[in-house]
């Protein structure tokens, strides 16, 4: 089928769907829609459609298809019902009749509902003792205006300590770290991740997971995967490699949960 | 001592009955969520798994005052003896029995104007198989109401509940008209009136 086709087959089937919407949103008479010259029509059309969206027209399109038949089998179920009444008769009876009459007729059917409110001694007794316990309003709902503090000075250690400053620069840490990871290394040339990031507490592990990532990101060192072996190692560059932005590059995700820091530390200790 | 014991068994039961007979007009009668009326689940949890014993025996007592208990199914209703799962769903409320003479409905705080616009709207939605559009039902009140007294009315109705509105703007009947109102016999009146 060629492009021309196909556009023009997307819009009979849209024109389809706008129809089968109409039956359930607007009220249409469902036996308006010839059901069978459309399945015929999807049918037809079906072999030819291969892109995802074009497959989710066709799906759409039987869809409402589905919800135009079960709009027709609720009207012969109505209509074996005994609730079922000529429209154009009842609207020229309602027409006819006076508003005294239809308030008369309709009353004689109506049974409305009892329903009671009244308040307890218990209930009042509750309601007084939460009413003794409430703060007042102006309590409540004071506005608090902003602090007024006197201004100071402050250290750069100050800042270092409040950890709003880092006493490094985030790339001085980052090769810092690299630098660890050439000397765990050693000859052997690689190291299994977890025996790198691994600390003795959970929150250190979770800093160095971290800075791991950027060693990886930033080209100083490379991960190398064993899955069947389930095994992650970690290979530092000698010197960080820049072309590797040049280059398509996957995420791996790896999961540092503390179950799995708890695994490791126990193995460890082993 | 058979008999005796016999006679205390059976003023144990009735004295059982007693207690969640007056339980179950307690749940019934007074309002305790935003709708009226209890659930089947609820009225389980306070009287037992056998309530729709208590409360036929309760609509047996109300009968002398021409009340009774009307039971409101989610979904269709059953078409044979409904199950305790389906009970269980479904809502009760306390109706009267009987009709109510027009001029009462007034100090229920209902015009004459009022109750004719509701008759018309779900007489209209009957005709239109349980759906209608709401402009088609306020161009038929307005041919009789006022225009503004069709927009409050037609408020007045959905927020009480006799109709429900969906976002395409179509009128179904609500769970109030399904409590209150026999609609069979209202088409039947209807019809039943001369041209």
């Amino acid at each position: 089928m060629s492009n021309k086709e196909k556009k023009l087959s997307s819009e009979r089937l849209q024109r389809v769907i706008e129809l089968c919407k109409s039956v359930e949103e607007r009220g249409v008479d469902p036996f308006a829609v010839d059901v069978d010259d459309i399945i015929a029509t999807l049918q037809k059309y079906f072999p030819e459609w291969e892109s995802t969206e074009e497959m989710a027209l066709d799906a759409e399109a039987v869809q409402y298809l589905a919800s135009v038949i079960q709009n027709q089998g609720d009207w012969v179920k109505h209509r074996s019902t005994s609730l079922y009444t000529d429209p154009f008769l009842l609207e020229e009876k309602i027409q006819r009749l006076c508003k005294e009459e239809l308030a008369t007729l309709f009353t004689t059917v109506w049974n409305p509902i009892i329903e009671l409110e009244q308040i307890s001694i218990a209930s009042l007794a509750e309601a007084l003792r939460y009413w003794n316990e409430l703060v007042p309003i102006s309590e409540r709902w004071q506005k608090n205006g902003p602090l007024q503090v006197a201004a100071g000075a402050t250290t750069w250690e100050e800042l270092v300590r409040l950890k709003i400053l880092a006493e490094k620069t985030f790339l001085e840490e980052l090769e810092a770290f690299w630098k660890e990871l050439k000397q765990k290394v050693g000859e052997n040339e690689k190291i299994l991740y977890w025996d790198f990031v691994g600390a003795d507490t959970y929150s250190e592990t979770i800093d160095r997971a971290y800075l791991t990532s950027f060693l990886v990101t930033y080209g100083y060192a490379t991960l190398e995967l064993h899955p069947l072996e389930e095994e992650i190692f970690i290979k530092p560059f000698t010197k960080p490699k820049s072309e590797l932005s040049d280059k398509r590059m996957i995420s791996v995700p790896i999961s540092v949960s503390s179950e799995e820091w708890m695994k490791w530390k126990e193995g460890r200790q082993r | 001592m058979d008999e005796m014991e016999r006679g205390e068994t059976k003023m144990t039961r009735k004295a059982y009955y007693a207690r969640k007979i007056k339980r179950a007009t307690q749940l019934l009668f007074y309002k305790r969520h935003m709708k009226p009326g209890v659930k089947g689940w609820e009225l389980k949890n306070a009287l037992g798994s056998d309530y729709p014993k208590i409360l036929k025996v309760l609509d047996d007592h109300l009968e002398k005052l021409d009340l009774q208990v009307k039971t409101v199914f989610e979904g269709e209703e059953p078409a044979g003896k409904p199950t305790l799962e389906e009970l269980n769903k479904a809502r009760f409320f306390i109706t009267l029995r009987g009709g109510l003479p027009s001029k009462d409905a007034k100090m229920m705080g209902w015009r004459i104007d009022d109750i004719a616009g509701l008759a018309t709207a779900i007489s209209y939605i009957i005709s239109k198989k349980g759906k209608a559009p709401r402009e088609e039902v306020e161009d038929l009140l307005r041919s009789k109401l006022p225009g503004w007294r069709v927009d409050i009315n037609m408020n007045r109705y959905i927020r009480s509940g006799y109709l429900a509105e969906d976002e395409n703007e179509q009128l179904y009947l609500d769970w109030r008209t399904r409590a209150e109102v026999d609609q069979k016999a209202l088409v039947d009146l209807l019809l039943g009136t001369e041209s």
